[in-house]
C-alpha cells in the first residue's frame, strides 16, 4: 500500500514535473504509517485489517486528486489527519459509554433537524440543497446525519427487557411504528433536499435494520414493494430522476446533453482498457464531477480496470469486516448499530461505483475514502472507528466470557 | 454445540445480509467485466469520444495494409511539411479503407483504437515517453486483396453500386467496392462539398449501407422457406407458366412477359419464374416465412464492425394478396444489403454456416511483430446441411441453364442467382443483382454484385460477376 503510494506520487511528479506532490506525499505518508502504527499501540485488540483497508482507500484517494487537481488533494490530506486525529479517541470513548442508547431520542431529533435546516437554508449544487457553508468550509450535514441515524435506529429497534433489565430484538409494536415514522421522516425530508441518493440509503439501512431486528423475512418482501413504489412515485414526481433514467437506458441518445457525463465516465473506462492509460496519461478531468461521483472512473481509466477490481474488492472486504465484526458482538443493540454501518458502507459502494459503471442510474453519490469531500471522509472515519469501539467492547468482554465457558466445561 | 447453533440463529439475518450484498457486489463486478471486455470497444469508437485525440498527440497512426502488404494507408508529409494521411490506392480503397476525420470510416473507424496504439517493445517505449516523442503505433492487416479490388472497382465502371466478394469458407472480405466514390487524401479539404452532395451521396458505402429491393435474388429465401415447409416432397411441385398469375385479381408477370411452361421447383428457380414464385407464395405459411426471415438476420442487427443498414422484411400474417406475390417474388416492401445478400450466399455455400464477415486480419506493432490475430467466426446455422445442398444444386442449375448461363463452360464452375429489382414507379426501371459462388465442389469465392438502376441482372451484373471470377482464376 505505501508502496503503491509512494511510486504514484513519484510518477506524478515526474509526469507533471512537480516537486510539490513530493512533498506531500511524504507527509501522507508519514501521516499512513502513524495511523497503523498508533492504532496498534493504542487499541491492540483492534480490527487492523479494517485500518489497513481504510489507509488503502485513503492512499488511493490522496494519488488520484493529487493528479486530478493538487490543491484539492492538498485540502483532503489536511481533512484527513484532522479526522484521523479526531477519530483516534473514538473507539475508546464507545467503549467507556456504556449509556450511549439512552441518548436514543436525542440522536433522531438532531439528526432530522440538521437535515430539515439544510432543507431549508442550505446551498443549491447541482439542483439538490445538500450543504452549509461555515466560513468558507462547505459542509454536508447529510454525512453525518447517517450515524445519527443509524444509532437512532438501533435504539428504536431495540428494548430494554422489563424484568431482566437485559437490551432485547423485537421491541413493542408502538416502539416499531415511532421509529419507522421517524425513519420516514428522514427519508421525505431528503428527498424533498433532492438527495435522493441519501434517500435511497436510508431506506435501504432501515430496511435491513428492521429486518435484523424482528427477522421476519415478510420485511425484506414488504420493502422490495415499497421500494418500488417509493421509486415509481419518484421517478413520476421529480424531473431530475426521470433524466438519470434517461441517460442510463441509452446515454448515447442524449449524449450532447443528460447523458454527457455517463458516457464520458464509460469513454474513460473503455478508454482505459484493462491495464489504464498510466497515471496522468488520461483525460479523466473531462468527465463532470470527476473528483466526487465518477473518482471510480478516473481510477479506472489511468490505473486499468484490474485495478478498479481490486478497489471493489478492496471495499467489499470492507464490507465482510465491518459485518463480521458486528457477529461477534453480542449485545444486540452495538450489533444493530455495526449491521446499519455495514449496510450503509456497502449500499453507498454499490451507488458509487454502480452509477459510474452505468450499472445502475447516477445517483450523485460518493465513493467512501477515495472521493474528495471533507463530510464525506469525516463521517465515514467517524463511522469505521465507532465499529472499532464496538468491537473492542466485544473483545474485552468476550475474553472473560471465554473463559467462564470454558471453566463451565471443564466443570 | 447447543451454544453454537443459537449463535448461528441470532446471526442468521446478519447472513443474509453478508450474502445479500456480496452477491450485489459481485454481480456489479461481473457487469464492470462484460463492460470492459465485450462492450468498451465498440462504445469508445464513438466520435465523442475526445480521448482518440489524446491518443493521437502520444502515438502516431499505424498503417493499413492489403493482405499481400500493399499500404493502404499511411502517415506521410504534404508539400507543406504538415503530417497528413495518405492513401496511395486512392478512390479505389474509398470506402473499404474508410478515412481518419470527421468520426472515420471504414477500416479507419473499425480499427481506430488499435492504429492509435502503440506496442512498441517497452524499453523504447519508455524511452520515447519519456523524451516526448510520438511512438508508432500498430499497424493493422486487411484481407482485402488489391488485384480483386481494383477489377472490381474497373467492373463497376461509372454505374452507381456495390461489389462484394468474400471468402466462401471464412467470411473473409476480398474486395469492397462503392460507386460513386470520393478520394480519401483529399475528403477532408472537400468534406462540405462532399457530405452535402446528396445525389450522388459518395460517402455511403453502398455495399454495407445500401438498402436496395432484392429482387429475384430474393427467391433464394422463398426457395428455403418452401423447402422447410415441404422437405419430403418439394420434388413433387409441378407448374405450368403461361407468363402470368393472377390470385383474387393481382396479376404477376414474368420478366420481359417470358413464358417458361411446364416446370418444377428447380426449373422455376433457374428460369427465375415470377409466376410460379407468386404461386408459392401464395402457398407460404406467413408466420413461418417471417420467421425464416428473422432467423436469416432480416430486421436483426449484422455482425459485422463497419456501418451499414439493417435489412428489412416486413410482412406479417394478415397480409393481402398483392403483398404476398410481390414479397415472395423479391419485390414487396423487403430491403437488403449488399453485405446482408453475400452473407446469405456464403451460408450456402459453406452448408449453411454463416460467418461473420471480416476484414481485420491481424495487429502488429510497427516492427512487424503479430499483436493479435483475427480468426474467422461462427454466426450460426441459418439452414440445415441439406436445405443448404439443395440451394446449392438449384443456383448451380440457374449458371447451366437459367438466367446466369454466361457464367457456364468456363475453367471454373459457379453457382449463383440473378436478380432484376424493379423501383421507382417508371416501368422497366431495375436494379441489377448478382450473388454466388464460384468452385461450386468446394466453394471458394463469394461474389455479390448490385447495380443501380442499369437493367437485368443477367445482362449487367453477371458480366461484373465475371470479371472478377477471371481475374482471380486467372483468365
Amino acid at each position: 500500500m505505501l508502496l503503491f503510494h509512494a511510486t504514484g506520487c513519484i510518477v506524478l511528479s515526474i509526469t507533471s514535473k512537480s516537486i510539490e506532490i513530493l512533498t506531500i506525499g511524504a507527509f501522507q505518508e508519514v501521516m499512513l504509517i502513524a495511523v497503523i502504527v498508533l492504532y496498534r499501540i493504542i487499541y491492540p485488540e483492534c480490527s487492523r485489517l479494517l485500518i489497513n483497508n481504510l489507509c488503502m482507500l485513503l492512499a488511493i484517494g490522496f494519488v488520484i486528486l493529487a493528479r486530478l487537481d493538487q490543491s484539492k488533494a492538498v485540502k483532503q490530506f489536511i481533512i484527513a489527519a484532522v479526522s484521523l486525529a479526531v477519530t483516534l479517541p473514538i473507539p475508546y470513548i464507545v467503549m467507556k459509554l456504556k449509556e450511549l442508547r439512552r441518548y436514543t431520542y436525542v440522536f433522531g431529533a438532531a439528526g432530522l433537524i440538521a437535515i430539515s435546516a439544510v432543507m431549508v437554508s442550505g446551498a443549491v449544487t447541482n439542483g439538490s440543497k445538500l450543504s452549509w457553508q461555515v466560513a468558507g468550509i462547505t459542509f454536508q450535514p447529510s454525512e453525518f446525519v447517517k450515524l445519527l441515524y443509524v444509532i437512532f435506529l438501533a435504539g428504536m429497534f431495540t428494548e430494554e427487557d422489563e424484568e431482566t433489565g437485559r437490551i432485547v430484538l423485537k421491541p413493542s409494536m408502538p416502539r416499531l411504528v415511532a421509529g419507522l415514522a421517524a425513519a420516514f421522516a428522514h427519508i421525505v425530508v431528503l428527498v424533498l433536499s433532492k438527495d435522493l441518493g441519501s434517500a435511497l440509503i436510508f431506506f435501504i439501512v432501515c430496511l435491513f435494520m428492521l429486518y435484523a431486528s424482528v427477522k421476519a423475512p415478510i420485511v425484506l418482501a414488504g420493502g422490495v414493494v415499497a421500494g418500488a413504489a417509493g421509486s415509481v412515485i419518484g421517478y413520476k414526481l421529480f424531473s431530475h430522476v426521470r433524466v438519470r433514467v434517461t441517460a442510463w437506458l441509452d446515454p448515447f441518445k442524449v449524449i450532447e446533453g443528460q447523458g454527457y457525463q455517463i458516457t464520458q465516465s464509460l469513454f474513460a473506462i473503455g478508454t482505459g482498457g484493462w491495464f489504464g492509460m498510466g497515471l496522468n496519461m488520461g483525460s479523466p478531468n473531462k468527465i463532470p464531477v470527476v473528483d466526487r461521483d465518477f473518482i471510480f472512473a478516473a481510477i479506472s481509466e489511468e490505473f486499468g480496470c484490474i485495478f478498479g477490481i481490486c478497489l471493489i474488492f478492496i471495499c467489499m472486504s470492507t464490507f465482510l469486516m465491518i459485518i463480521n465484526m458486528a457477529m461477534s458482538v453480542k449485545d444486540p443493540y452495538y450489533r444493530l448499530i455495526a449491521l446499519g454501518f455495514a449496510a450503509y458502507y456497502a449500499f453507498q459502494i454499490f451507488l458509487a461505483i454502480g452509477g459510474t459503471i452505468k450499472f445502475i442510474p447516477m445517483t450523485g453519490v460518493t465513493l467512501p475514502l477515495v472521493s474528495y469531500g471533507g463530510s464525506s471522509v469525516l463521517s465515514t472515519l467517524v463511522m469505521l472507528s465507532v465499529v472499532q469501539g464496538i468491537y473492542l467492547i466485544h473483545e474485552t468482554d468476550g475474553k472473560a466470557v471465554t473463559y467462564e465457558l470454558r471453566g463451565g466445561y471443564a466443570g | 454445540m447447543r451454544d453454537n447453533n443459537k449463535r448461528t440463529r441470532k446471526n442468521r439475518e446478519m447472513t443474509i445480509v453478508m450474502y445479500f450484498f456480496t452477491v450485489v457486489f459481485l454481480a456489479m463486478i461481473c457487469y464492470f467485466f462484460y463492460y470492459v471486455q465485450i462492450k468498451a470497444s465498440t462504445e469508445i469508437n464513438s466520435s465523442f469520444n475526445t480521448r482518440q485525440q489524446n491518443l493521437a498527440k502520444k502515438v502516431i497512426r499505424g498503417n493499413i495494409y492489403a493482405a499481400d502488404g500493399t499500404v493502404l494507408a499511411e502517415q506521410a508529409m504534404n508539400s507543406n511539411n504538415e503530417e497528413v494521411r495518405y492513401y496511395p490506392l486512392k478512390e479505389v480503397f474509398a470506402h473499404a479503407v474508410g478515412y481518419d476525420t470527421h468520426g472515420c470510416a471504414g477500416v479507419e473507424h473499425a480499427a481506430n483504437i488499435e492504429l492509435l496504439t502503440s506496442n512498441s517493445p517497452v524499453n523504447e517505449k519508455l524511452q520515447k515517453e519519456m523524451a516526448g516523442v510520438r511512438n508508432y503505433g500498430d499497424n493493422i492487416y486487411t484481407s482485402f486483396d488489391v488485384n480483386l479490388q481494383k477489377t472490381a472497382y474497373e467492373a463497376l465502371g461509372v454505374y452507381k453500386g456495390a461489389i462484394i466478394v468474400m471468402d466462401a469458407k471464412t467470411g473473409k472480405l476480398l474486395a469492397m467496392v462503392s460507386k460513386p466514390d470520393f478520394d480519401p487524401n483529399t475528403v477532408s479539404e472537400n468534406w462540405a462539398e462532399i457530405s452535402a452532395d446528396k445525389e450522388k451521396s459518395p460517402l455511403v458505402n453502398r455495399a454495407t449501407q445500401g438498402l436496395y429491393p432484392p429482387g429475384s435474388t430474393f427467391k433464394i429465401v422463398t426457395l428455403l422457406e418452401y423447402l422447410k415447409e415441404h422437405s419430403d416432397n418439394y420434388a413433387d411441385y409441378k407448374f405450368n407458366c403461361k407468363g402470368s398469375i393472377t390470385f383474387d385479381d393481382v396479376t404477376v408477370e414474368c420478366y420481359h412477359g417470358s413464358v417458361h411452361g411446364s416446370e418444377d421447383l428447380k426449373k422455376s428457380f433457374a428460369n427465375s419464374c415470377n409466376s410460379s414464385f407468386a404461386n408459392i407464395g401464395m402457398q407460404l405459411d406467413l408466420a413461418k416465412y417471417a420467421e425464416t426471415c428473422s432467423n436469416l438476420l432480416f430486421n436483426k442487427e449484422l455482425p459485422t464492425d463497419l456501418y451499414y443498414s439493417k435489412s428489412s422484411f416486413t410482412m406479417e400474417s394478415s397480409a393481402d394478396t398483392e403483398e404476398i406475390m410481390h414479397t415472395a417474388m423479391g419485390q414487396g416492401n423487403t430491403l437488403m444489403s449488399p453485405l446482408h445478400m453475400a452473407m446469405i450466399t456464403q451460408a450456402i455455400a459453406n452448408d449453411g454456416v454463416m460467418m461473420k464477415p471480416y476484414e481485420i486480419l491481424k495487429k502488429t506493432n510497427y516492427l512487424g511483430t503479430v499483436i493479435e490475430s483475427y480468426e474467422p467466426q461462427k454466426i450460426k446455422s441459418i439452414m440445415t446441411e441439406n436445405e443448404a445442398k439443395i440451394e446449392q444444386e438449384f443456383m448451380k442449375e440457374v449458371v447451366n441453364t437459367g438466367t446466369g448461363k454466361k457464367l457456364s463452360k468456363l475453367s471454373y464452375t459457379v453457382a449463383g442467382k440473378t436478380g432484376s429489382a424493379e423501383f421507382g414507379t417508371i416501368k422497366g426501371q431495375s436494379h441489377a443483382w448478382f450473388t454466388g459462388y464460384s468452385n461450386t465442389d468446394d466453394p471458394e469465392m463469394v461474389v455479390t454484385v448490385l447495380v443501380e438502376g442499369a437493367g437485368s441482372g443477367s445482362d449487367y451484373a453477371v458480366p461484373m460477376a465475371k470479371r472478377i471470377f477471371d481475374a482471380y482464376y486467372g483468365e
